[in-house]
């Protein structure tokens, strides 16, 4: 991706670990774009950003960008976090994780997470696929599709992590696709800016596994899908037929009280209490 | 100063320590035999402004004891058997990345859900061995309720100086005995806090370890943005593939341990001057050791005892030395036998080694020591 020189994100990338590991084509840089673009919109203190990832293709991102960056093991970022917010509530932490991170090995951290609605901003890349690991089925790989370890088609039903967040107790919710890119700023900036749990779903494409499993196509045949796929939730409640498509935009914003606040008040409480 | 007295359980005493060592952050999961340390910090840790969280489970209780570690908190978790699995990954990856943080295992008997009250050993090899990959850390193992409370305190100054996770390794009789003991003034103690960067930030490698082989992790939000990674990493924190890079954090995580053993090992030797047959026991068996000791001499037994402090780093030299001079070495433990196999690497054929071993989910006895005594004294 060219960055013009004047463009406002550059100085939160850290241009000498440049080129990337990721494949030619995929659409974590443009995820990466989105987030920085938002963070910069809101102007955030760069030394007050704290950036955690578990493991995964995704979840390298930390190391590319100019915050207080911390790379933890698979599935366990969200867990992370909540020490990190709890200890330092006045530090923004974004988390970045993968669909096999987040949905599987980490989502009972994910849950719990959203149930407290601790002020964390959760981006999950979802390419419905294990990109890292070259290409096994994740939580949210479609039934039917194939991947390394469904050689004759995926046996297992898919779930809706927003739906899941939602109930456990998340206060903000969104969903785009890196087709829609130039969506995602917004929504990461609301998802900061809420004062409790958030949590941002990106579809986007691995053509390198998920894509040639599937005989997709390339990237530019992967987003079209996002293209045809995607429905503005403006549009819920008119007829379209939503079999095998999903809702993008923001889906869910709610108040409810956040839980290093709630712990801050009860410190106050505490503490009148030992003085009187 | 008028001092003041207490009559603690175990578990307590490790509280008590904790709060007087720093400690502002818990995350923890609720297991017996040591829910009491979970529940106490619980309600002592929002008096003193500091931050208690009942994880999801052990891994996300590890997880955010070290998330809370990289911003400064000192951060603790508390468990037992079962849980101290579940967080053998992350204690790995508090060990390539040098956050401190401080584990407590109140030991119960295993595997598996076994005994949950039950005392036992078990886990002396565990803790050191638990995670995988080459790794080093500290293992303190408490004989008393007033030494639980100075080794808490002497786990977070560990953690602190040497940026590494230390382990305290009590047993289930250490946990929930009730002892009285003298609550030090907090000016009387050397609390230590963990080194931060002088230098400005462009300057500033988190990795290049200072002249003892530690790191120096800047606290999160402070100006040094930094990357931390379970990758290997070099001195500036970002992954790297070279092998010579590899290699020299592999052995310098390692030995920033093994350089410090004289500053770190702890153990206590009683008349070993003269002794024949010394009786090596820790935790709460060393108690029935030293009950046993005594009456082996009232006996014209010249018994001897060596009470490891320190269980990790292994205090090795000083066994070897007491080989040299002695018939038998006794080793006493609450499992199979596990510290018998360190001893008698230690010993290196130069003295006998006998093992006295009980996994009954009881605790040993001065008499169960004393049979012993008397079938291998000669
Ligand atoms: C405990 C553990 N189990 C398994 C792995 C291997 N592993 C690394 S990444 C990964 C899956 C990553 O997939 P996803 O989270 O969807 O991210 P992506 O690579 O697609 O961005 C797995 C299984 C690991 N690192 N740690």
């Amino acid at each position: 991706m060219a960055i013009k020189e004047k463009s406002g994100i550059k100085k939160y990338l850290r241009l000498n670990k440049f080129p990337h590991i990721w494949c030619g084509g995929c659409g974590n840089g443009i995820v990466l774009r989105g987030i920085l673009q938002g963070i910069d919109d809101l102007g955030l203190e760069q030394n007050k950003i704290v950036m955690i990832s578990g493991i995964g293709c995704s979840s390298r991102m930390p190391g590319y960008v100019d915050f207080n960056t911390l790379h933890t093991a698979h599935g366990r970022a969200i867990a992370f976090a909540t020490g990190v917010k709890l200890a330092k509530p006045d530090l923004h932490v974004i988390i970045i994780t993968g669909d096999g991170d987040c949905a599987a090995i980490g989502g009972n951290h994910l849950i719990h997470a959203a149930r407290r609605n601790i002020d964390l901003t959760v981006v999950i890349l979802n390419n419905s696929i294990y990109g890292m690991t070259s290409g096994q089925y994740s939580p949210l790989t479609p039934y039917g599709s194939f991947a390394t370890t469904a050689p004759y088609g995926n046996i297992e039903q898919s779930f809706d992590l927003c739906e899941l967040v939602s109930s456990a107790g998340a206060t903000y919710i969104a969903r785009s696709t890196t087709y829609h890119a130039m969506q995602i700023p917004k929504l990461i900036a609301a998802g900061i800016e809420n004062s409790g749990f958030s949590f941002i779903e990106i579809i986007l494409h691995c053509h390198t596994y998920y894509g040639r499993k599937n005989k997709i196509g390339g990237p530019v045949e992967m987003m079209e899908w996002q293209k045809s796929h995607a429905v503005p939730i403006s549009k819920k409640g008119s007829n379209i037929d939503m079999t095998g498509k999903f809702y993008i935009g923001e889906l869910k914003k709610t108040r409810s009280p956040e839980y290093c606040k709630t712990y801050d008040e009860l410190i106050s409480a505490t503490q009148r209490r030992k003085e009187s | 100063m008028k001092k003041e007295y207490k009559l603690l359980q175990g578990n307590e005493a490790c509280v008590e320590g904790a709060l007087m060592a720093g400690v502002s952050f818990f995350g923890g999961y609720p297991i017996t035999p040591s829910t009491e340390i979970a529940e106490s910090l619980a309600s002592r840790l929002p008096l003193t402004g500091g931050k208690f969280i009942q994880m999801e489970d052990e891994i996300g209780s590890i997880a955010a004891v070290l998330g809370a570690s990289l911003t400064g908190a000192k951060a603790m978790t508390a468990t037992s058997g079962p849980g101290f699995s579940l967080m053998q990954e992350l204690i790995g990856f508090a060990c390539i990345t040098e956050i401190p943080c401080v584990i407590v295992n109140v030991q119960r008997l295993g595997p598996s859900t076994g005994g949950p009250t039950s005392p036992a050993q078990g886990d002396m090899l565990q803790a050191r061995w638990g995670t995988h990959g080459d790794h080093n850390l500290i293992a303190l193992c408490p004989t008393s309720i007033e030494e639980t409370f100075y080794h808490t305190i002497k786990c977070f100054n560990l953690a602190e100086e040497y940026m590494v996770p230390v382990i305290l390794l009590m047993d289930e009789v250490i946990g929930h005995m009730r002892e009285r003991i003298k609550i030090p003034d907090q000016k009387e103690l050397m609390i230590i806090n963990r080194q931060q960067p002088s230098m400005p930030p462009e300057e500033y490698l988190p990795y290049r370890a200072d002249e003892r082989g530690v790191a120096v992790l800047a606290n999160f939000g402070k100006g040094y943005r930094y990357h931390v990674t379970g990758l290997i990493h070099d001195e500036t924190g970002f992954p790297t593939n070279d092998p010579k890079e590899t290699s020299k954090l592999i052995r310098r995580i390692n030995y920033k341990i093994e350089n410090a053993k004289d500053k770190l090992l702890d153990f206590q030797k009683d008349n070993t001057e003269d002794a024949e047959l010394i009786i090596f026991a820790y935790g709460s068996t060393a108690r029935s050791a030293l009950r046993s000791a005594h009456e082996a001499r009232e006996q014209g037994m010249k018994v001897g005892t060596f009470i490891p402090k320190t269980i990790w780093p292994f205090p090795e030299k000083a066994i070897f030395e007491l080989a040299e001079k002695v018939k038998t070495i006794m080793v006493c433990e609450m499992n199979l036998g596990q510290l018998v196999y360190e001893v008698e690497r230690a010993v290196k054929g130069k003295a006998r080694v006998e093992l006295l071993s009980k996994a009954s989910g009881e605790l040993i006895t001065p008499k169960d020591i004393m049979k012993k005594v008397v079938e291998v004294y000669n």
